[in-house]
């Protein structure tokens, strides 16, 4: 396959760069269009407290055929145009892929029947999770769990996936500890040296799987770096300028699956998403304040801006006093959608962008860093080059000079103790060699053998 | 010298916490005095500051490995002396649960308030629990889950210290992201906290409280 490039933005007018609307629209097996001028709920659902074995899965069945009936028939009655179901697969249904499989099945079919039925267009996204950071070091191109990862990307894909997408975690077993150590340099290595290499590897696999089933390569996210360093900074564990950070430090990983073959839509939470529209074009999946069910974010308003697909992230089924939570968010992410859709059918999709972005955007940096016109600007520092470690270095380097700007201006202000750490991390950065190779070298040493094998990134 | 050993170690500045612990036990303050005073004090302070969002995790980290400096030099004193340790954790993430940075914090947290601390790492099975605990005397056994299908392993870990006969040897405290205080009581542990910062107070308490009934 041959391997796509970026060197300039997908948009030349910031104008144009709305939810709903992307540049490369992707269409679904029944012709459900995302990023064709209207944006659609992504509903995600999960288990309540329980396991899953071979003697719980009939109850874990009929979990889901109670939580799909729910959802479905709630967008059925609320005229929802269409939406995406995404089903994210339990670490035991990825240990156990035919449990995956014929869950996957179970709710593909019941969506074909309200289709048949109603005319309710659905699309289904299929998650694995990716089990391979179970090992350490981690095992990340052969064994058993990658067969089973592959195993049920393409049977689900056989069985009526549209969508194939994975949160993958190549580069998280070092990332971990420099997240609660702020250490940004140790992360500029996990994001630029060794996820975008085993990005490139595993999308190659799944576009090639997609091609073969006639499934669509969707995407990535960055979820187990950037979501886990905003989750800590909102409890305080480490500063918003860290965690701002990183969300830009994610970018060129998520570049290389587009690079190597997905095409979108992006997953849920991967805020990330808004920079790849800008540089590909290809259509988003986004979650914010509708995805509070799941976690607490300080983006609520402004990552649904330039998104193409509105999400919960996950609910459990759990009973809330209208009804179940799945169904509860169904109806939320509905109305969302509603209004927004509304507002482009009145042509004011840029004002409802424009409310959604200055709503969240000043008031914390994570936020700001969201901002449109900050992630062009972004954006064409990154596309400058080519390789993922200069992007990334390139990118966070851009990022920390917009962050104190806003500080300095007060456009942006943020608590007494974050400040000092503008400074704490650009000197960490002003550390890291420009080239890669020098890079690896002195990281080499640092790095904990028995927890990181970085031959398994080809380094 | 002992309010010059808690700067340092408040400052996380590890090569003079190792040179004025050197100094202080030359000068013949006892080992103890020292840990106490010294090395915990600062401990004490920077978890505050934590408590009270004056620092981040990363800075406490950072005084936490001065610290540990400074106690690498006063260990085999302290042997000597016949100073106990303040207490003794073993600490995991339950059978299934790869997630482990909120259980890293609660392991370094608990270092701060000078507990001796033997992390089993994620995915470990009910009875690494057990055969840890007893192995090295614990006062505490910490477990944690983040995922709702997996946090049915905790009580699984507690029904694993039932069977063996030792279940009231040990202070169970269990937390996670989907955890809760009716779910501990549900499943039989003695403590749930919510939090690295909550976790390590209340472990304090549970150590002291041993302590006083010695």
């Amino acid at each position: 396959m041959q391997k796509k490039q970026f060197n300039q933005l997908a948009y030349s007018n910031l104008d144009d760069f709305v939810y709903g609307k992307a540049l490369f629209p992707v269409t679904a097996k029944n012709g459900l269009v995302i990023g064709g001028g209207q944006i659609y709920p992504e509903v995600n659902f999960t288990l309540p407290s329980m396991t899953v074995t071979q003697n719980t899965m009939p109850e874990v069945l009929s979990i889901y055929k109670d939580i799909i009936h729910g959802v479905l028939k709630k967008a059925h009655e609320l005229h929802a145009p269409g939406l995406v179901i995404e089903y994210e697969t339990l670490p035991q249904m990825s240990e156990f892929p035919e449990f995956g499989i014929e869950i996957h099945k179970l709710l593909r079919d019941i969506m074909f029947e309200y289709e048949a039925g109603y005319g309710l267009k659905s699309a289904m996204r299929m998650t694995p999770n990716d089990l391979r950071e179970i090992n350490r070091p981690m095992i990340l191109r052969s064994g058993e769990i990658v067969d089973n990862m592959f195993h049920m990307f393409r049977q689900s894909a056989l069985d009526g996936a549209d969508f194939l997408a994975i949160e993958s975690t190549g580069g998280k077993e070092v990332n971990d500890e420099a997240i609660v150590n702020a250490d940004i340099r140790t992360s500029i290595f996990a994001l630029g040296c060794m996820a975008p290499r085993d990005m490139a590897w595993l999308w190659q696999n799944i576009s090639r799987i997609a091609q073969e089933t006639g499934s669509i390569a969707a995407g990535d996210s960055a979820c187990g770096f950037g979501n886990t360093a905003m989750v800590l900074a909102e409890q305080g564990f480490i500063p918003k300028v860290y965690a701002a950070l990183m969300r830009v430090a994610t970018i060129p990983r998520a570049l290389a699956a587009i690079e190597n073959g997905a095409v979108g839509p992006s997953k849920d939470c991967a805020y990330e998403g808004i920079y790849l529209k800008a540089i590909t074009g290809t259509p988003i999946a986004l979650e914010g304040k509708t995805a509070a069910c799941a976690h607490f974010s300080p983006i609520g308003n402004i990552s649904a801006a330039v998104a193409d697909l509105w999400s919960n992230e996950s609910v459990q089924q759990v009973k809330l006093l209208s009804g179940f939570a799945p169904v509860v968010s169904t109806e939320q992410l509905i109305y969302d959608c509603r209004l927004m859709n509304k507002a482009t059918e009145y042509g004011q999709a840029k004002l409802m962008r424009d409310l959604l972005v200055d709503s969240d955007a000043y008031l914390d940096p994570q936020a700001y860093i969201l901002k449109p016109d900050v992630v062009f600007e972004i954006s064409r520092e990154i596309v400058k080059v080519q390789d993922p470690f200069a992007r990334t270095l390139n990118a966070v380097r851009l990022a920390l000079e917009i962050l104190r700007k806003a500080v300095s201006s007060k456009e942006i202000s943020i608590d007494d103790r974050e400040v000092h750490w503008l400074d704490l991390l650009s000197s960490q950065v002003d550390e890291i060699p420009e080239d890669e190779e020098a890079f690896i070298s002195e990281m080499r040493d640092e790095i904990d053998a028995s927890k990181c094998d970085l031959s398994e990134y080809g380094l | 010298m002992l309010d010059q050993i808690s700067k340092a170690v408040e400052q996380g500045k590890a090569k003079l916490v190792k040179e004025l612990v050197t100094q202080a036990i030359e000068a013949g303050l006892s080992p103890e005095d020292i840990m106490n005073g010294g090395l915990i004090a600062a401990m004490g302070v920077v978890g505050d500051n934590f408590k009270n969002n004056k620092i981040f995790v990363p800075e406490m980290l950072i005084a936490s490995r001065a610290m540990a400096q400074g106690l690498k030099i006063l260990e085999p004193y302290l042997v000597s002396a016949g100073v106990k340790p303040v207490g003794i954790v073993v600490i995991g993430t339950v059978k299934q649960d790869l997630h482990d940075i909120g259980k890293n914090l609660v392991a370094t947290m608990m270092r701060g308030i000078g507990a001796t601390v033997y992390d089993l790492g994620v995915d470990v099975p009910d009875e690494a629990f057990v055969k840890k605990a007893e192995e090295v005397h614990a006062d505490i056994v910490a477990v944690s889950a983040l995922l709702t299908t997996t946090m049915p392993a905790i009580g699984d870990v507690i029904q694993a210290f039932e069977n063996a006969g030792v279940r009231n040897k040990y202070q169970i405290m269990v937390g996670g992201a989907p955890v809760n205080a009716a779910f501990a009581k549900q499943v039989g542990a003695d403590y749930y906290t919510a939090n690295a910062a909550e976790a390590a107070e209340v472990a304090k308490q549970i150590l002291d409280s041993l302590h006083n009934q010695e």
